[in-house]
């Protein structure tokens, strides 16, 4: 059996563009598990509904904890599928998050071009991504976003209230699912949100190319922002999060400045991307789901059930990467060392076994089946979002002040011709325009 | 029956999951630790215990049953 070997160069593997995607070099590897006559599912793929994940997902859901799929460039990698084998992988250090090793993979030819740069926090494995995350976790626990709700309130009210004044139209990618998260997350790391035209645009390229030349050149660009931001804290300090690591971390040596600026890089992006995408897509939901809705503007007390249920429902982080370091046998099968896999997380929080009628948007879910919080979208395992707990008080007070705000809020063009993202990148809406 | 439950510090990454879900349970001190709160003796037998406990993302908690 081979495997591809860690030390690899990716230009020294054989497959590559123009292969056959139905000859995955890494051949199917157990029997019981895959069957080699069938032609295996391509990932990612886009969407077909924003809120449903990719139609050509569906063989990916027919009973197996995990399968094989084909990436862009004919490479075959594993894709979890199932619940249970996801909780259980994700949490295993015998698969890497560090996106320099030759053989992690990639799922499309920018991030493929563009990873020879080490990524911090989300990058690293233990024991130096632990080191990372404790310099951060005190600044994300749940009292302290406790704390911080008065202040998201009052970033939500300002744009509610600026929309009111503009409307009855409004665009709301632009003018409330972006502002919310990215002045927020400003505040907290002490980032001048005058800025934001400047970090918001780079973080798009970051994340969306269009290739490999913006990824590094929207790099660089952060790199050098923070690496003047950071000059700037060390001489005239504020209060915000990098300005407590700049006084405790790198003025007592226990941070060199390059790691700070990666740290601030992906605090920032992962900050307001996300979140910006689940307010955006979380809203065409409701409007699309108007009894939901209904429901939850006649009990607000669900919001925070509702909250969950999205996150499982929409799952927008759809494609979580690791090369494994050592061979694993699970459910079957034999991932061997070298191997790329793919958690699907679309597809692994509509498990039946784990969520009964998965395909059913359901508020009560949490109630009914306590275990419905067990649903992956911020990850699991060492990576798990550090940020979750800020994601889920901005998701809360935006989608009820919102629709406090407008109930009578509504799309402003027919459903079907409002534009997503495609499936290469975080899942949310590109456009959302609405009127009341 | 008593139900012992023990954090392992050094194994917690501060998702603060356990305490989201059993607030009668368990609370985060400052620097992000999850503790199980002193006084839940009651909150021992809280019925999100054990969904709280496997929600932890690194399996740092173990809840233990024996007999009294």
């Amino acid at each position: 059996m081979t495997h591809t070997p860690l030390t690899r160069s990716p230009a020294d593997r054989p497959e590559g563009p123009g292969r056959p995607a139905v000859e995955p070099v890494v051949e199917p590897l157990v029997g019981s598990v895959v069957d080699p006559a069938v032609e295996p599912v391509v990932f990612p793929q886009d969407r077909t509904c924003p809120y449903q994940p990719p139609a050509g997902y569906e063989p990916l859901r027919r009973g197996r904890p995990l399968s094989r799929v084909s990436l862009f460039d004919g490479r075959g990698v594993w894709v979890v599928t199932g619940h249970g084998a996801a909780r259980e992988l994700l949490a295993d250090p015998r698969l890497s998050s560090d996106r320099t090793l030759p053989a992690f993979p990639a799922v499309t030819e920018r991030f493929a071009a563009a990873r020879n740069r080490r990524i911090a926090l989300l990058g690293l494995d233990d024991p130096e991504h632990h080191v990372q995350r404790r310099l951060l976790v005190p600044s994300f626990t749940l009292k302290r976003i406790a704390a911080l709700r008065p202040r998201i309130q009052e970033t939500v009210d300002g744009l509610l209230d600026r929309m009111a004044g503009q409307g009855p139209h409004a665009e709301l990618v632009n003018d409330f699912a972006l502002p919310v998260p990215s002045m927020v997350i400003c505040a907290l790391l002490g980032v001048p949100y005058g800025d934001h035209e400047f970090f918001e645009a780079q973080s798009r390229r970051l994340l969306r190319g269009p290739d490999a030349a913006d990824i590094e050149d929207a790099r660089d660009q952060l790199d050098a922002y923070f690496g003047t931001l950071i000059d700037r804290k060390e001489k005239e300090p504020g209060d915000g999060l990098l300005d407590e690591l700049v006084r405790d971390q790198l003025r007592e040596g226990k941070v060199d400045r390059e790691e700070l600026v990666s740290l601030a890089t992906i605090l920032l992006v992962a900050g307001h991307e996300t979140t910006a995408n689940m307010i955006s897509l979380g809203t065409f939901t409701l409007l699309r789901h108007p009894e939901h809705l209904a429901e939850l503007v006649a009990e607000p007390a669900l919001m925070p059930a509702a909250v969950e249920e999205l996150l499982r429902f929409l799952s927008i982080t759809d494609g979580l990467l690791r090369v494994a370091v050592r061979d694993i046998e699970i459910a079957g099968a034999t991932i061997h060392e070298g191997d790329g896999v793919v958690f699907s997380t679309s597809v692994i929080n509509r498990d039946e076994q784990a969520f009964p009628e998965p395909d059913a948007l359901d508020w009560q879910r949490p109630a009914r089946h306590p275990s419905a919080r067990h649903h992956v979208a911020f990850g699991f395992g060492i990576h798990q979002c550090l940020g979750q707990n800020l994601a889920r008080a901005e998701m809360e007070i935006a989608l009820r002040s919102l629709f406090d705000r407008f109930p009578g809020l509504r799309l402003a063009v027919p459903a079907d011709t409002v534009p997503f993202k495609p499936g290469d990148t975080i899942q949310g809406m590109l456009e959302l325009p609405v009127t009341w | 029956m008593d139900i012992g439950v023990t954090i392992d510090r050094d194994v917690c990454i501060g998702a603060g999951q356990c305490a989201l879900a059993a607030p009668g349970v368990f609370t985060q001190d400052d620097d992000g630790f999850s503790e199980v709160l002193p006084d839940s003796g009651e909150g021992e037998r809280d019925p999100m215990l054990r969904v709280a406990a496997r929600a932890c993302p690194v399996g740092a908690i173990t809840v233990t049953e024996h007999a009294t």
